[in-house]
């Protein structure tokens, strides 16, 4: 059963009428056959096109949609033998930000990224994918782990931001932020990001100051939540569709900005709809980027990322 | 501006009064009357509750570096690349702001020296803008790295803004990593980068170059914090602890080295520019 979102009500009618159809086809014995084929080749059409025009605001909704595939999924469909590695040797683990060893395409990785979570309990658990200053000082371990033993990195970003909270703040969340944007920076090795869902502000660019830096088809990346944005500057959070308009938070506004470097198609519908396939593009994607960096040394690994961010928004 | 003197400037045979206004500056803490001349005599700090004022950068670069220092020239940056409009268009609210500014934007550095040790100060201003980040604020805190790189001198960065400049949007966020790099450059350099916070720093700035620093100075009662009060308030639906990310609280937490009170300030820089020699580079 899909999840529809409000612009999708066209596709979603299309395809009540094709299971209606189908079931009263099992017990009335009469032939639709064609007609079912026209309906199912009409949804199929308006799926396309509705997914090819999104505004920026459908795509933030695209981006949070509760089935969208997450870092486990990912790591499921698109790496292998991932061993998670846990803690900051310094106050916790967070499961908001996971991590551990991977196999990409046979090469080994070190693998970083937000974890949403699926479920009620799986969310809660994981923070909604917001992380705190112990799972970002955890991303800067294993990063220097990674450096030290030639891995490169790899991180999948999806997150509404860092969170909020007093704790958070109390253990020095913009100081784990900023250590962590500095982690990524010194890396001796690569690091390729891929803003895979939502790219929240601090939150994403601490894992995202990286070599290269890709987005999913309908993944957004933004200063500030177009919400959040709205309530400030138009002074009503209603104003988020014309907030995201504005602040260009799309993957082919990024692109056209240079702040992305390549953008890689979704299944049509969304990556929801097909996350195996969804996993098979964004991994073959990494790997090409990953191939890119063999034979580099670590000074120019370094230089190539620091003139990336030196060039960038003058 | 009081009805009276609204009053009075309405009338046209008049003419306009303009000492009544700014005689008196009300304290914002404790509500006291000051003579604004005391009060800026003091530093633009109370006399009577110890609040430290926001000041703009001409009066900090002239507070902090001793006579005879060089203003850096304002780098130029693509202006308004999103064509941003919201209420107001962006280059609405940039004009304003240069109307009501000295500077082209929220950063300005100079060189020069404390207590004649040579060093770099880039000075963030809260009355441009909220002192928001964005690409000028990136670009003139590089710039001013790069100056302290050449001289081979101290970095001395006095942070104040509400975040990052959402007019510009993700090339706001993009000034994080960009002065982050700047930063390790100065560390590599073997080159000592201290930090003020200064009344309000937030948001993306305090989650990049202000929190990098080799120490960390807060003035007193500064608010200093990642989130917004009011967005934290929302998420955990709690009255938030006294004090909550002002500059003692977080000198408690650890993130800053000391709370220094604004007559101190410059003799603080001194005293510190005397441990951190700059090293020979790594």
């Amino acid at each position: 059963m899909n999840a529809y979102l409000d612009f999708e009500k066209p596709v979603a009618q299309l395809e009540a009428r094709i299971a209606d159809l189908r079931s009263s086809a099992q017990s009335d014995q009469v032939d639709i056959s064609a007609e079912l084929a026209r309906l199912e080749q009409k949804s199929a059409a308006l799926l396309e096109t509705t997914y090819s025009s999104l505004t920026p605001w459908q795509k933030t909704q695209v981006a949070r949609h509760p089935k969208r595939p997450h870092f486990r999924d990912y790591v499921q469909y698109g790496f292998a033998d991932f061993m998670p590695l846990g803690g900051d040797r310094l106050y916790g683990d967070d499961e908001a930000i996971m991590g551990g060893f991977a196999k990409l395409d046979g090469r080994r990785v070190m693998l970083i990224g937000h974890e949403k979570g699926h479920d009620t309990e799986s969310r809660l658990r994981h923070n909604f994918g917001m992380g705190k200053p112990e799972g970002y000082r955890k991303a800067i371990r294993l990063m220097e782990l990674a450096g030290r033993f030639g891995l490169p990195v790899v991180t999948l970003v999806d997150t509404s931001g860092a969170f909020p909270g007093v704790e958070a703040e109390e253990r020095g969340q913009a100081e784990a932020i900023a250590r962590s944007t500095e982690a990524c920076l010194a890396l001796p090795v690569p690091i390729i990001s891929v803003i895979v869902g939502e790219g929240g502000s601090g939150g994403a660019v601490a894992l995202a100051a990286s070599n290269r830096v890709l987005m999913l088809e309908h993944a957004v990346y933004s200063v500030i939540s177009p919400e959040g944005c709205a309530s400030i500057l138009w002074r009503t959070a209603e104003k988020a569709s014309e907030a995201a308009q504005a602040m260009k938070v799309t993957s082919s506004d990024l692109l056209s900005l240079g702040v992305i470097d390549g953008v890689v198609p979704e299944p049509v519908g969304g990556a929801h709809r097909d996350p195996e396939t969804a996993a098979d593009r964004l991994t073959s994607r990494i790997s090409e980027e990953l191939a890119q960096f063999d034979g580099r040394t670590s000074k120019e690994i370094v230089a190539q990322r620091e003139e990336r961010f030196l060039n960038m928004a003058r | 501006m009081n009805w009276l003197t609204r009053a009075r400037n309405a009338l046209p045979f008049l003419g306009k009064r303009d000492t009544p206004d700014n005689l008196w500056t009300k304290c914002p803490a404790c509500q006291e009357m000051l003579f604004t001349k005391d009060y800026e005599e003091n530093l633009s700090v109370c006399p009577k509750c110890d609040y430290h004022g926001r000041i703009g950068a001409d009066r900090r670069l002239a507070l902090l570096l001793d006579e005879g220092y060089e203003v850096l020239s304002q780098p130029d940056v693509r202006e308004d690349p999103l064509k941003f409009r919201d209420t107001k268009k962006y280059t609405e609210r940039l004009k304003q702001a240069r109307a009501a500014n000295p500077h082209r934007d929220a950063f300005t550095a100079a060189a020069g020296t404390i207590d004649n040790r040579p060093a770099v100060v880039g000075v963030q201003d809260f009355g441009f803008m909220g002192g928001s980040m964005g690409m000028a604020v990136g670009e003139a805190f590089c710039k001013g790295a790069e100056e302290a790189l050449k001289r081979r001198c101290a970095y001395v960065v006095v942070t104040a803004a509400g975040g990052a400049r959402m007019q510009e949007g993700i090339l706001s966020l993009m000034q994080m990593p960009k002065a982050t790099v700047m930063t390790r450059r100065l560390k590599e350099a073997g080159l000592p980068y201290i930090v003020v916070l200064t009344d309000p720093t937030t948001g993306g700035v305090t989650a990049s170059y202000a929190m990098l620093g080799d120490i960390h100075i807060a003035e007193p009662g500064a608010l200093i914090g990642f989130a917004g009060q009011r967005v934290i308030q929302d998420t955990i639906r709690e009255q938030l602890p006294d004090g909550f990310q002002r500059a003692e609280y977080l000198h408690r937490h650890g993130m800053v080295d000391m709370v220094v009170d604004r007559h101190e300030l410059k003799g603080t820089l001194a005293d510190l520019l005397e441990y951190l020699e700059p090293a020979e580079a790594a």
